[in-house]
């Protein structure tokens, strides 16, 4: 009953771990190139549950100081994440940008296809 | 104004990389990334000697003091490091101008400064920053330029070998700004000398050794330990030469720092190496690497991907001094750090001036150069002799510490194996030494002549530095020393 | 492009509030929820919506390309620019207080102003350029 319990508490957890791994699993499986961005992202964007999550307190109001209140919510961990959030636009948008020359360079996205014909090197 | 420098030194580069970007004429940005370039030693400079004379410099981002802002911290590592980036940063820039205008489409060049500029910036960011999520943000800003720069390559590999770097750090980066989290949800700060402080009441628990595996994991993603290494020597090979070189010597360093300071820093010695079987999985990987990436070097035919090889395996003598982690053995990690960062750096910008004289960087090709450009070639045999470790180079120094390191462990065996690994780089620098000056002349060689002076000089002044760093080791093992006291001894 | 009436007049229609909306966010950051990141892309988001509906051409030709990539460093230089400011003035780098002798809140309150404008410039010029770089290739 207690694993149950602490389970079911840290549900928030699970749900990271799970886009997490979801996420890393599609970029270490899929041969297209774009899927695999796609991929990064979900993974990406796990992290920044780590970051919002916790931030949030039950009952606390936005973090503006007023007599009436006494909880606030932690305002660092969405202006962290708005800059992780601009990073990963940025990575992905490069990684797109890569795709699409890769494509006209090769006529393709598959990594099968790129390496099968001795691309990876050498 | 003395006391503005922590900040001058990334916006300086910043404000570079804009005015190339506004600028886009190929030379006027030259002129400007030259400009800033040789202003960044200056304050790496004076900032070092402000450090050494009277201990830690912080500065506060913003007017708002540590820890609530962002801190700027300078002590014995990081000025040392700034020191290295920005060195090499300036010695590279002379040598740019007719390299990238060969290798370069013309409308992109400004563009490369930029990215250049950013990286740069991004670099010593991380340096001298004291803040972990600000350290992620620089991460990301040298990260993103530099997979731009690798994508230049005039070889359409290059975008290959771009994106699987871009996958790959981007899979690190993530892991490390994940570890940071953790630890801001365990002690709500994220100022490294703050954090520092607080985990020592938090005490260690499972959160805590989830983010420092987590950043360990990132950070050897970016550095290039052994087994995650897979996404260097295509980068490395298909890159502009300039790109190569620079990212040789400073980028993967950068990461080391960022882990060390973590490790020993912020997480602390005992935490680090009491809970988590860290030292030993690096000596491994370390071996690993030394033995597995330098018998692959070997074997390439690409002498550019030979060296990138050969930069894995160096990379191991760093890591395997973390994992000696007592004085000497992390002084020697240190100062390979930049040994290894100067010799590489002069290696590629010798294959780069190949590269500008007879656009190949093929065995085959370079037959016999050694006749046609004998300065240069000779530059390469004096780094090369470094990178094996001969006595009177910089590499001599830094294996001597790890192996003095390995002898206070009583791990005797380890010494051995550093000279047999040696004597793989033998073969590898032997081998390209051999094919230039004994072989008869390639085709490819025929129109080779000796570089011009503007990429000569800047290859020769670090070759100077190798032979220099050699014999008086008061500068680099002085402060690797004092780092590595900094560092085992924590920010507490 | 086929001609599609409601389309168009409700883009036409919507842009003006689009940008009004923008400026809204952009200046209201102060107090609220907001800033310039938010305002540079709901700016962007309407020279994309014009696009999407109108074409690219026509949409080059209202903000044209070199302009968004000019943006892009313009928006830089304010924010740098501003840090740059405050060092000149004798404090540190974005150390908005020294901005105003009189009252560091209004220092701070012209620091944000500048700055935000800055990022709102950068971004808008991103996130338009970016639109371009991706909807001009292949044709």
């Amino acid at each position: 009953m207690a694993v149950i319990e602490s389970i079911i508490q840290h549900y928030n957890h699970w749900i990271m771990i799970f886009l997490m791994v979801s996420g890393l699993y599609i970029v270490v499986n899929r041969g297209n190139m774009v899927k695999k961005l796609v991929g990064l992202s979900l993974f990406q964007t796990s992290v920044y549950l780590i970051y919002i999550t916790p931030g949030k307190i039950l009952g606390g109001t936005p973090p503006i100081l007023d007599d009436a209140f006494t909880v606030y919510s932690n305002p660092l961990p969405h202006v962290l994440i708005l800059t992780a959030i601009v990073v990963g636009v940025a990575t992905l948008a490069l990684g797109l940008a890569l795709v699409v020359r890769i494509n006209e360079a090769y006529g393709s996205i598959e990594e099968d296809e790129l390496f099968a014909n001795g691309e990876d090197g050498t | 104004m003395n006391s503005q420098l922590p900040a001058l030194q990334i916006v300086l580069p910043l404000l570079g990389a804009v005015l190339c970007a506004v600028l886009r004429k190929g030379n006027l940005a030259w002129g400007v990334a030259l400009v800033t370039s040789l202003a960044m030693p200056v304050i790496s400079g004076l900032m070092l000697q402000d450090v050494l004379a009277s201990g830690p410099i912080s500065y506060a981002m913003g007017g708002w003091a540590p820890p609530f802002g962002i801190e700027y911290r300078v002590d014995a590592a990081s000025g040392f490091l700034l020191l290295l980036i920005s060195l090499i940063g300036a010695v590279i820039m002379p040598y740019a101008r007719l390299s990238i205008a060969a290798e370069i489409a013309e409308q992109d060049v400004p563009w490369f400064y930029t990215m250049y500029l950013l990286c740069l910036a991004g670099l010593l960011g991380i340096a001298i920053t004291g803040d972990a999520f600000n350290a992620f943000v620089f991460l990301e800003i040298s990260s993103l330029s530099t997979y731009a720069m690798i994508a230049m390559g005039k070889d359409r590999r290059a975008l290959l070998a771009s994106y699987q770097y871009l996958i790959m750090g981007t899979i690190g980066a993530t892991f490390f700004v994940a570890g940071v989290g953790l630890l801001y949800s365990m002690t709500g700060s994220l100022n490294f000398v703050d954090v520092a402080d607080r985990l020592a009441e938090v005490g260690t628990s499972r959160p805590i050794l989830a983010a420092l595996g987590l950043i360990t994991v990132g950070m050897s993603l970016k550095l290039a330990l052994f087994p995650l290494h897979v996404w260097l020597p295509n980068a490395y090979a298909f890159a502009p030469s300039v790109a190569t070189a620079f990212l040789a010597a400073t980028a993967t360093k950068v990461a080391v720092y960022l882990m060390l300071r973590f490790m020993f820093s912020i997480f602390g010695v005992s935490t680090t190496l009491a809970n988590l079987p860290i030292g030993e999985i690096f000596v491994t990987l370390a071996l690993a690497a030394m033995f597995g990436a330098s018998i692959v070097a070997i074997f390439q035919e690409n002498v550019k991907r030979m060296l990138a090889y050969s930069s894995v395996a160096q990379i191991g003598y760093i890591t395997l001094g973390i994992g000696i982690a007592n004085q000497a053995g992390l002084t020697g990690g240190i100062v390979h750090l930049f040994n290894h960062a100067i010799m590489k750096a002069a290696l590629f910008m010798v294959l780069g001036a190949v590269v500008y004289r007879i656009g190949s960087v093929k065995i085959d090709a370079l037959a016999g150069i050694g006749r046609r450009m004998p300065i240069t070639m000779g530059a390469f045999v004096i780094a090369g002799l470094s990178i094996i470790g001969t006595p009177g180079t910089a590499g001599f120094i830094s294996k001597w510490y790890l192996a003095v390191g390995a002898f206070e462990k009583g791990w005797w065996w380890l010494v051995f194996l550093l000279v047999t690994s040696s004597l793989l780089s033998v073969i590898y620098i032997g081998r390209v030494i051999e094919v230039t000056w004994f072989r008869p002349l390639s085709k490819e060689g025929e129109k080779a002549s000796e570089t011009p002076l503007s990429m000569l000089i800047p290859t020769l002044i670090l070759v100077a530095a190798t032979i220099y760093f050699g014999i008086d080791t008061s500068l680099t093992a002085g402060i690797a020393s004092k780092a590595a006291d900094a560092l085992l001894a924590g920010l507490r | 492009m086929k001609l599609d009436l409601i389309l168009r007049v409700a883009t036409k229609l919507l842009c003006p509030f689009i940008l009004l909306f923008a400026l809204y966010v952009q200046f209201h950051g102060d107090y609220g929820p907001g800033g310039g990141f938010q305002a540079g892309v709901i700016a962007a988001a309407m020279v994309i919506l014009y696009a999407i509906t109108y074409g690219l051409e026509p949409a080059k030709r209202a903000v044209p390309p070199a302009i968004a990539q000019a943006m892009i460093p313009l928006g830089v230089l304010i924010f740098a620019g501003t840090g740059v400011a405050t060092m000149l003035l004798g404090d540190n780098f974005l150390a908005y207080n020294a901005l105003d002798h009189h009252s560091p809140v209004h220092g701070q309150h012209l620091g944000i102003l500048l700055v935000e404008l800055g990022v709102l410039v950068t971004v808008a010029g991103t996130m338009v350029a970016v639109f371009y770089a991706f909807a001009g290739r292949g044709r």
